[in-house]
């Protein structure tokens, strides 16, 4: 399907899996929308859109930053039909020796940032009958993980999240769903030692990583008239590591 | 004052899809003219939207009947 008359909001799109959502959009014609946490990943995400949209700095744990970005989206181009939840941080660490700090980060960044996002979206949404809100997870959402309980809390209560304002909002046309990835090819698993990608891939019955774009790809279909029957589910792209 | 009346009532109709006789003042959204809680929520933003105003939370929960709508938008605009 043309995405051509849609608008699309992707957070945390300066790289990775967000960058890959924003530029599949771009390329099925939406315009798109990124945010970066700095004013240099915005203009970064702005030359790689080119004419399909453009980048703006966004703080997700701030509300008054949230507050600022949606003005100058209703501004700029209206309303937005498609938002992706997608910037989210990492502090791994044993939970015995997890600082409040890292804890709190992870769960405002990661989780927090859902209210305030979707709640100014689901306004103009309503009111067009219209709207796709697919938020980014995890598979250790499903899974948990040693040494990120705070990343795991925050990527299940993402799920809890999603299936609970799918149910409030589907007669009104907007579906809300999540993409829980596996391992896929970023900087955030660039970290991962050699030895850790061995034991990851080892439980991986594809025996690779996935590509960001595989993630786009799934956002994308979730996005699409085609998946007007589909809300407050979780779609795993994981490469088998995880079956639901 | 009758013409924020008007105002309220075409936007009670358009909203929750209902004849006009129904919209009577003393009428509840919810009991008198099936609306659900999210169509309470909806009517409560295209007030905002036609008034141009911004109901608080606390203050929207108030608005339960035609006559509260009515009585809201008064007084905001005073």
């Amino acid at each position: 399907m043309s995405f051509s008359s849609k608008t699309v909001l992707v957070t945390g799109a300066s790289r990775g899996i967000g960058r890959a959502i924003a530029e599949h959009f771009a390329k099925l014609g939406a315009k798109v929308i990124g945010t970066a946490t700095s004013a240099q990943g915005a203009e970064r995400i702005g030359a790689y859109l080119g004419d399909a949209g453009f980048g703006l700095e966004l703080n997700v744990t701030s509300q008054d930053s949230v507050d600022a970005l949606y003005a100058e989206i209703k501004t700029q181009v209206g309303h937005i039909d498609i938002l992706v939840n997608n910037a989210g941080i990492t502090a791994d660490n044993l939970f015995l020796r997890m600082k409040e700090d890292e804890w709190c980060n992870v769960i405002d960044t990661n989780l927090t940032s859902l209210y305030r996002l979707c709640k100014p979206c689901l306004r103009g949404m309503m009111k067009q009958r219209f709207g796709r809100i697919i938020n980014i997870g995890s598979v250790v959402g499903s899974t948990g993980n040693g040494g990120q309980a705070n990343y795991a809390a925050a990527k299940s209560g993402l799920l809890g999240f999603t299936k609970s304002l799918a149910s409030e909002v589907a007669s009104r046309g907007i579906t809300v769903n999540a993409v829980a990835p596996g391992f896929i090819e970023t900087d955030m698993t660039a970290e991962l030692t050699e030895e850790q990608k061995q034991t990851i891939l080892a439980q991986v019955p594809t025996s690779r990583l996935g590509s960001t774009n595989e993630i786009a790809e799934t956002v994308g279909f979730l996005a699409s008239d085609g998946a007007s029957y589909i809300t407050g589910e979780t779609i795993h792209v994981n490469g088998g590591m995880y079956m639901a | 004052m009758s013409n924020f009346e008007e105002r309220v009532k075409k936007i009670i109709i358009e909203q929750l899809g209902v004849k006009e006789e129904e919209v009577k003042n003393a009428a509840s959204f919810v009991d008198d003219l099936g609306a659900d809680s999210l169509d309470t929520v909806e009517l409560v933003m295209a007030l905002e939207e036609e008034f141009d105003t911004d109901i608080p939370d606390d203050e929207a929960e108030k608005i339960t009947t035609v006559q509260a709508a009515i009585d809201y938008v008064v007084s905001s605009a005073e």
